[in-house]
């Protein structure tokens, strides 16, 4: 076969955005090619969904250049960018469930006729496309009706209604998808490309990438790492190129005293609205001077369980003890007066306020504890805050600065630091190492060896696979809202934890079709 | 917002940026400035007590709205409560209770009467604030609803009546009531009312400053999720601040009563626009999380030296109403803009 390379379609040159409190990109270079599937990965927070939201036209650039064909181009919207022929379908559908599928396909750019919406019309063009992509879908039938397989099939109709599609961008299509529609999908991205229009596609499974991907760039902590032809490349070559080089060595420091049970679970459960169980009858016991490793694909229901314990989903119900002491419904503040914190999944949204100070941030909770007589007092404060700021090593230059004026490490190291000034024991860490630098992750991680080696317990929820290993001393899997496996010690492998993970998917149709019920 | 740690941080701060930030109070000494040289009597000193009076009339509804503001509420039957309080005051003046079974009526005395209003208020502040947290009600809509409630029970008092002359009757035993709005301190000519308005104005940024309540306000309204999560009871942080803001209105209503010496049930008609009004001026952010009780302050100035400035002036009340909207509309949208720049600079500031 003859390889030359071929002439991008799109390019994004010198990308650069800042967020407040982080840097999603930095001077990113990505070349896009018509006719192949331009795989995208990296890590959760490494840039990716940023990267396509600017080629998309969602967000613009800080600094760099997007080429279109050769052209520079400034999209203001998502319409504009269509309009140049570069669709998105993000991994969240954008669907309105109440409307009719054609309706569904042209909101926002409605054929209309004398000034109304001709229908008949918009179902003729709606099922000229969709017919191309997988005959079955009524274009006049609601949304609602269809299967998630489907209605992500809707969502790239809905970008080949420009007669001119030349890049498509898929940022994890088959995160919700069950198999046989993974294979529908990968047939369809097939003809896709024989047409000539280019995939970006972002994914987390691997051998999906090696599967349909042609070309790969890696990005890591908003820098582009490496770039590859697919045919010459393998699975190990894209997790060495994922994964921070500096292997994750983290010193699992023992706690001396008794590791006597500090939490125990029983028969934990939150129902599914439509029938089954986000969380399934989940038991397990949180020793002293533990961290428990919770692991699980998305949607495994390993946030909703940690919520669940911590009280934020009042119709859960199942028997907790807390030190010894039996939790019947427990509610945020009691719990967290016992000794119990959840550090939230998403920072920005359920751990900060973006409008106060580092230091009130610090105090949100622990704030009634330096009050005398009601009156908050001023020195204690400042120690505490002070002394959490150094002990927790968190960068600051001055802690009335806002919030939002720091990185998203020292942001994360705040919410964890918010939860040591309340006095906790057990911590419950969603995804701490978010969207965080190396550097962060790798102090976060000491943290968490170190409030258990001082006799707490912790409980990490995590889905990358070297950081669970590395810090845990336990893993409970989870898949579908079950708890798969408990495993410690050497029997801590990425295989392992990857098989069970999967496990309690596909057994047998039963699951397909709870699924399926659920999606109605 | 820094409540516990004295301001926010000053950084390499240009005199452009000065300006900006200090715009209301700027504003407030143009004004100032403007009318002591056009207005007549302006500058005398009967004039300014009877300006601070308005001011503190209409403070007393802000301060509270403020607080509601920045959980990222809103209270728009504080108006309604004015007018509700007075003619409640003015009905336990004129006609008393009538006692149901033993058909007699008994003329409670004034610390009654103010105590009776009080807590009428406080039952209307707790039931929006149930509706706004337990049940989800939107702020807009349940002290809309409490606002059309409120000035119909105002109206179905007196049948629309005026309640006229409340200076109380020796022989009922509650004279006094009008020495609330019309006493001054004795000595200097400073009246109650003012004094009321400055202790009330103290306690709320007590509260916002100096008490964890204060904090968790702040908390609230700058993100209500976290809050939640950091154990804070939103419940309770968003009932608390609209009782105090309906306690506040009914305090209005009855220093505004006392001062007219009558009650009429259409009292206190759109003083929560005002009151609105004199928050935002004052830089409270209508999304939540931000504002301070001395910049309302600042903001009731604003309105009430405008108000005021334009009747002395003689300006026609309907380009009264004309200028009070631009000003609204310019104040915000200058604080739009320097928000904007700020945060333009401070992630220009990170690229270097």
């Amino acid at each position: 076969m003859m390889e030359t390379t071929p002439t991008p379609v799109m390019e994004a040159v010198g990308i650069t955005k800042l967020y407040p409190g982080t840097v999603a990109l930095q001077d990113v270079d990505f070349s896009v090619y018509p006719g192949k599937v331009n795989v995208l990965i990296g890590e959760n927070g490494a840039g990716k969904s940023t990267l396509m939201k600017i080629l998309a036209g969602i967000e613009k650039p800080t600094e760099g250049r997007v080429l279109l064909d050769g052209r520079e181009v400034h999209f203001a919207s998502t319409r504009e960018a269509s309009a140049h022929g570069v669709g998105i379908i993000h991994q969240e559908l954008n669907l309105f469930p109440e409307m009719r599928v054609a309706d569904n396909m042209f909101a926002g750019k409605e054929v209309s006729r004398y000034g109304m919406v001709d229908r008949r019309q918009q179902a003729r063009l709606a099922s000229r496309v969709l017919d191309r992509l997988q005959p079955g879908i009524n274009p006049n039938g609601l949304m609602l009706n269809l299967r998630v397989g489907q209605q992500q099939i809707v969502e790239i109709a809905k970008t080949m209604l420009e007669e001119k599609l030349k890049v498509l961008i898929m940022d994890e299509p088959t995160s919700s998808l069950s198999n046989a529609e993974v294979e529908v999908l990968f047939k369809l991205i097939e003809d896709l490309k024989t047409q000539g229009i280019a995939i970006i596609y972002i994914s987390h499974r691997l051998e999906e990438i090696i599967r349909i991907g042609d070309y790969v760039t890696i990005l890591r902590d908003g820098r582009r790492v490496a770039d590859a032809q697919v045919k010459d490349i393998d699975v190990h070559w894209i997790i060495e190129h994922m994964v921070c080089h500096s292997n994750l060595t983290i010193e699992k420091i023992p706690y001396p005293g008794e590791p006597e049970p500090i939490m125990t679970v029983e028969d934990y459960r939150l129902p599914r609205p439509g029938g089954g169980w986000t969380v399934d009858h989940v038991s397990f016991t949180l020793h002293r001077g533990e961290v428990l490793g919770i692991y699980g694909l998305m949607g495994a229901g390993r946030t909703e369980l940690v919520e669940s314990l911590m009280g934020l989903h009042p119709e859960s119900g199942g028997r907790m003890t807390l030190s010894g002491e039996i939790i019947d419904r427990p509610g945020i503040t009691r719990q967290i007066e016992r000794g119990m914190v959840l550090v939230p999944e998403d920072r920005q949204r359920d751990g900060l306020v973006q409008t106060m100070s580092i230091a009130d941030n610090l105090l949100l909770t622990s704030i009634p504890q330096f009050t005398k007589n009601g009156v908050i007092r001023h020195d204690p404060c400042r120690r505490a805050v002070e002394g959490t700021v150094q002990d927790m090593q968190i960068k600051v230059a001055d802690v009335r600065h806002l919030i939002t004026s720091l990185s998203g490490g020292n942001q994360q190291k705040v919410v964890i630091g918010k939860c040591v000034m309340a006095n906790a024991r057990v911590f419950m860490m969603d995804e701490p190492s978010r969207g965080i630098d190396v550097g962060a992750k790798t102090d976060i991680f000491i943290l968490m060896r170190r409030f258990a080696a001082q006799g707490n317990g912790v409980i990490f929820v995590g889905s990358e696979l070297k950081e669970i290993i590395s810090v845990c001393d336990r893993v409970l899997v989870m898949s579908n809202g079950r708890l798969t496996a408990d495993l410690s010690g050497a029997a801590i492998t990425e295989a392992a934890l990857v098989a069970e993970s999967a496990a309690n998917l596909f057994t047998g149709k039963a699951a397909a079709t709870t699924e399926g019920s659920v999606e109605q | 917002m820094s409540t516990v740690h004295l301001k926010r941080p000053q950084g390499q701060v240009s005199l452009g940026m000065l300006l900006l930030k200090g715009r209301t109070f700027i504003a407030l000494a143009l004004l100032l400035i403007f009318f002591s040289l056009r207005a007549p009597n302006f500058t005398e000193w009967g004039s300014v007590v009877l300006m601070v009076k308005h001011a503190s009339i209409y403070g007393l509804l802000a301060l509270g709205m403020t607080m509601v503001i920045i959980t990222g509420g809103i209270d728009l039957s504080v108006g309604s409560i004015v007018g509700l309080s007075g003619m409640v005051a003015g009905g336990m003046l004129i006609e008393g209770i009538r006692l149901p079974w033993v058909s007699g009526t008994i003329f409670p005395n004034v610390p009654l009467i103010l105590l009776i209003v009080f807590s009428l208020a406080i039952l209307i502040g707790l039931c929006s604030g149930l509706l706004i947290a337990r049940l989800k009600v939107p702020a807009f809509i349940a002290t809309l609803g409490a606002m059309y409630i409120c000035r119909g029970a105002a109206m179905l008092r007196s049948g629309g009546a005026t309640f006229p002359n409340l200076f109380g009757d020796a022989a009922k035993g509650n004279l006094g009531f009008d020495l609330i709005g019309a006493g001054s301190i004795p000595g200097i000519d400073v009246p109650y009312s003012i004094l009321i308005f400055m202790v009330m104005a103290l306690i709320a940024a007590f509260i916002m400053k100096k008490t964890p309540l204060g904090n968790q306000i702040y908390a609230v309204g700058g993100n209500e999720r976290a809050a939640q999560l950091s154990g804070i009871k939103i419940h309770k942080v968003k009932v608390f601040v609209y009782i105090f803001s309906a306690l506040l209105a009914s305090l209005s209503g009855i220093i505004m009563t006392s001062q007219l010496r009558a009650a009429h049930p259409a009292n206190g008609e759109s003083w929560e626009m005002n009151a609105i009004a004199s928050v935002v001026l004052g830089g409270t952010s209508m999304s939540g999380g931000v504002g301070t009780i001395g910049g309302t302050i600042i903001g009731v100035l604003v309105i009430t030296v405008l108000n005021d400035g334009m009747i002395m002036m003689g300006v026609s009340s309907f380009w009264q109403m004309v200028i009070k909207g631009v000003v609204i509309i310019v104040a915000v949208v200058i604080d739009l803009v320097q928000k904007d720049l700020q945060k333009k600079a401070a992630l220009t500031a990170r690229l270097k």
